[in-house]
This record gives structure tokens, sequence and C-alpha cells, in this order.
């Protein structure tokens, strides 16, 4: 393999009194996405928040491109600035234009000129076929098209690891599979991502390597072969099982 | 911003006949028989409404009417309140004073919404080193909140000559604004807090996840939309504050209510009371009737939002 664009050891994170992660120890090689699946509450969210320095950790070390960003002397809007995360809903600043959105960080945190940004921001929207919508407010919007939107603001700092948390699960069914595509092709094009879903059949078909959370800890992990199609722990056998009895694959 | 258009106008979609453009796709759509009568059928009802509103009203408001001028006491009421000629001879006084609260609406308007910005980002912020500060601000604004505007005035304006510090003002006029300052700066500070706390936390990850730091995520995305979402209730304070300011007359300063208090005193009429609250609701009214608009428009915004 490659060098790891992240590498996370022993990773420990608590709100107050209840631990939520526990030794967390990962490795995603660049041009691969690692997806994490797992039960509500699992902590799946707030693993990528802690990736991404939005939440503190009690213990543990996450890399970035080998260099070690939970770091106290590191800055961490600048590391910020190298990941791009996706949330599961309300992205999206809902005062400014779908352009607007997309220069903002360009300009504000990059120092781009404004013509530069939207050069850059108007191809974005080209490639992923929503150019017309670049002067049109998030509320006109439907939710397929806000999280695609979303990404590409995401795309605008030429992340070098991009972290979507259940960007389709505030969506219904049609809508999610014009996101997945965007998702898909970003891999295409060896973008690094991690990814907390609820759809299996996405977690096939992007994952290079799908991890299963139990109650903070990753619990099993392996290709998306074995993990969704013939994982060995019972308790992940479990989980697949009711996934599949809810309907959701 | 260039698109303002492009979003405010939601609502007139849905009014029926006003929309058709928007909808003919074809370019030669005719609207249907059945379409026409409920048009027509439609335009007759709003008619009929029309004329039932205006008759009432001319019925019940003109009874009321009525009934007051041909009651007993309106003879002395009207010669008591509604002295007309006095009221046109007192005006330019009043209106005199009226500029002093006009001056000092605009001077306090200013100052308040610096320092009621300043004490709500000092509330909603967590850094450490603000701590004292935040405790500081968080007294202020529950001792101000909680006493009346009339006991601060009273204890500024004649409390803080009385310590007779050398170089502090004797000047009612700034004490008085002082006092006014001091207390909607609370009031203010407290609406623009509530306002940012009302912002979606997601907001504010998503602003910091994509690395704007913590000044640029408030000045770009929180506070962008927090003042959108409390500018009908700053109006109101507005509205409030304008009334306010006669409070100041108590320390001897000329404004509209002091003047219309000197004229009646002198004649024993009560017709430049009138006046002066005449006065206040050329410009609280208007500003009342705005602000009630852009409350309707705000609820609208957000309940558009909650659909998409
Ligand atoms: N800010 C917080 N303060 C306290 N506890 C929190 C906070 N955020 C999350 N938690 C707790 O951490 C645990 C993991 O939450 P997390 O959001 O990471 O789960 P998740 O796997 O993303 O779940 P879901 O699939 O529902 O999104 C939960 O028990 C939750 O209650
Ligand atoms: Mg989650």
């Amino acid at each position: 393999m490659s060098n790891s664009v992240l590498e996370i050891s022993k990773l420990r994170k608590s709100f107050d009194t209840e631990l939520v992660l526990e030794d967390i120890s990962i490795k995603v090689p660049e041009h691969t996405a690692t997806v994490f699946i797992g039960a509500s509450g699992s902590g799946k969210s707030t693993l990528l928040r802690c990736i991404n320095l939005l939440e503190p950790i009690d213990d543990g070390v996450i890399k970035l491109d080998g260099e070690e960003i939970t770091d106290v002397e590191i800055n961490p809007d600048e590391v910020r600035r190298k990941i791009g995360m996706v949330f599961q809903a309300f992205n999206l600043f809902p005062h400014m234009s779908v352009l607007e959105n997309i220069i903002l960080a360009p300009m504000r945190v990059k120092g781009s000129s404004r013509d530069q940004a939207v050069d850059q921001a108007e191809s974005l929207l080209k490639r992923f076929g929503l150019l017309d919508k670049a002067n049109q407010y998030p509320d006109r919007l439907s939710g397929g098209q806000q999280q695609r939107v979303a990404i590409i603001r995401s795309l605008a700092l030429n992340p070098r690891l991009l972290l979507l948390d259940e960007i389709t699960s505030s969506l219904d069914p049609v809508l999610v599979n014009e996101v997945l595509k965007t998702v898909r092709d970003l891999k295409a094009e060896g973008m690094t991502m991690v990814l907390a879903t609820h759809e299996m059949g996405f977690a096939k078909q992007v994952a290079d390597e799908v991890c299963f959370l139990k109650d903070g800890r990753i619990l099993e992990w392996g290709t998306p072969d074995q993990i969704l199609n013939k994982p060995q722990e019972r308790q992940t056998q479990e989980f697949l099982k009711q996934v599949n009895e809810a309907g959701r694959l | 911003m260039k698109n303002e258009a492009s979003r405010g106008d939601s609502a007139s979609q849905f009014n029926g006949e006003n929309s058709q453009s928007k909808y003919d796709f074809g370019g030669k759509w005719q609207p249907s028989e059945l379409e026409l009568a409920r048009r027509a059928a439609r335009a007759k009802r709003n008619k009929r409404s029309a004329i039932i509103a205006a008759l009432s009203s001319f019925f019940v408001l003109g009874g009321l009417a009525v009934i007051a001028v041909t009651s007993p006491g309106w003879k002395l009421l009207s010669d008591t309140f509604f002295k007309w000629a006095y009221g046109v001879e007192v005006l330019p006084k009043i209106l005199l004073g009226f500029i002093t609260n006009i001056t000092l609406t605009t001077i306090a308007t200013i100052c308040v919404a610096f320092f009621g910005l300043s004490i709500a980002l000092v509330r909603t912020s967590k850094a450490p080193a603000l701590t004292p500060f935040r405790i500081l601000a968080t007294v202020y604004v529950d001792v101000f909140r909680g006493i009346p505007m009339l006991l601060v005035i009273l204890l500024v304006g004649f409390g803080v000559p009385a310590l007779q510090i050398q170089g502090l003002t004797n000047n009612v006029l700034i004490l008085g604004l002082t006092a006014v300052i001091i207390t909607y700066t609370a009031y203010v500070a407290e609406v623009i807090r509530s306002g940012i706390l009302s912002i979606h936390p997601s907001q504010r990850a998503a602003a910091r996840s994509l690395g704007l730091n913590y000044v640029q995520t408030m000045r770009h995305v929180i506070l962008p939309q927090a003042f959108r979402r409390v500018t009908p209730p700053l109006l109101n304070d507005l509205v409030a504050l304008i009334k306010d300011t006669g409070l100041v007359s108590i320390l001897g300063v000329t404004d509209a209510v002091r003047a219309a208090q000197i004229a009646s005193s002198r004649s024993f009429n009560y017709t430049p009371y009138v006046m002066a609250a005449i006065v206040f609701l050329l410009i609280t009214i208007p500003l009342t009737r705005f602000t009630d608009r852009t409350l309707r428009k705000s609820i609208e915004q957000q309940n558009a939002q909650g659909l998409a």
C-alpha cells in the first residue's frame, strides 16, 4: 500500500462520563475509501468530528499525511482546510447563494481573488451538473442538490481527505442516488474518503475497507465482501440482519 | 445581495392569476372553461367580501363616533383634550422638543447597537480568557433588564452629579442619554444573543470545517443569519426606545414630553399632551407597521426553509 493520508492510533473520546470511542486505530491509504457502519449512537459521527478536530479527544494520535494533527501546537483551522467535511443536514449557509457558499472559503481562507474563486466554483458546478443552480439560494434546491452543493463546496479547497457523515440519511431514495453517484465519481477520481453510512449497498460500491463500529469500538473490519457478506462476529451478523430487515439494502 | 428578487416572491406564485406566466410552458396554454368559471366566482366572492367589510366598518365605527359625540360629557372632554386651536399654537414648541427625542434616539441606537453586539458576542463566546467579562456581562444584563428604566434614569441623572466627581458631566441630556443606553444595551444584547443561539450548531460546524476561524465564522455565517432572525424584535425595541426617550424629561430635559408639560401647566389644558402623543405616533405607527411586515416576511422565509 502507498502512504496513508489518515492514520489514527488508539483514539479515545468521551463526553463527560460517557465513553464514546475507545481504542480506534485505522489507516486510510491515498485514493481509498473507508466506510464506517454501525448502529445509531455507535460513535460514527463523533469519530468523523474528531478527525476534523471539531471535538477534543481524550487520548490517541491522529496523523494527516504523516503529520500529527492532534499536536497541541497545531492550528486546527489550518488542518480543517485540508479536510473537507459534509454533514447529514444543514450544511449550506441559507443566506448565501450556491455560488457564494462555494467561494466563501477559497476567498476568506485561501485568499483567492473573487474572480479566481468564481472561476473555480463554476468549473466545479459544471463538472457535477449544477451550473444552472449557481445563483439559487439553498432553500430553492432539492435535498439531493443541496447535499451535492455541500460536497462541491468542500472540494473547493482541494482537500486531501473528505469526510462524509451520513450525507444521504435525510434524503428520500430517489435523491439518494444522485448524491451517491457524485461520491462514486469522486472515488473514481482518486479522492481519499472516510464515510459513515447506513446504505450498505453504497458501502459495497465505494468502500475499500469497511469498519463495523459497536459501542465505540471497531469490532470487525475488512473488505466490503468480508464484512458485508461473510461477517465473522456475531454482533456484526446481527446488525446486518437488522439492517436487511429494515429494507435498507 | 443580487438575487433578492428571486427569493422573496414565493408567496405570489400561489395566488392563481398572477402566476400563469410562470407555468406557461408551451406558450399556447389557455385557461380552461372550468378555470375561467372559477376565476369569475373568486372575483365575485372578493367583491362581496369587500362590500360587507365596508358596510360593517361604516356602521360600527360611525355608530361609536355618534355615541361619543352625543354623550353628555363630550363638550367637557373635547375642551380639555382636543382644543385644536391651542394645540396648533403649542405645536412648534413640542416639535422643537421632539428634535431632542430624535437626537437621543439616534445616538442611543448607534451606541446600543455597538455595545449590545459586543456583549452578545462576549456572552456567546467560549474563550477562557473572556470568562471574567462573561460573568460581568451576565450580571449587567440581568440587573438592567430587571429594573424599571425610570429608576436607572433617576440614579444616573441625580446620583452621578451628587458624587461631585471632577470631570464628570452634570449635563442632564448626557446623563439621561447614558441611562437610556445602559438600559437598552441590556435588552438588545439579550435579543442578539438569542439570535446567535438560534442558529443551528451545524452551521458553525460547517463553517469551521471549511477552515474559517471563529471571527470569520461569526462574521460571514452566524451573525448575518442571526440578525435576519432578530430584525423584528430589534425594530420593536427601536419603537420602545423612541417612546422611552420621553422619560428623560423627568431630569428636566426639554423634550417633547417636557414641552407639552410646560404648555399644559401654563393653561390647565391637556391638549398639548395629546399633541405630543400625536407627534410620537407619527413616527412610531409607520415603524410598527414596518416591523409587522418584516416579521411576516421573516416567518415566511423560515417556513420556506423548513419546507426544503
Ligand atoms: N455533544 C455531545 N455531548 C454528549 N454526548 C454526545 C455528544 N455527541 C454525541 N454524544 C453521544 O455520543 C454517542 C455517539 O454519538 P454519535 O453521534 O457519534 O453516533 P452515530 O454513530 O453517529 O449515530 P447515528 O447513526 O444516529 O448518527 C451517543 O451516545 C451520543 O449520545
Ligand atoms: Mg451520526
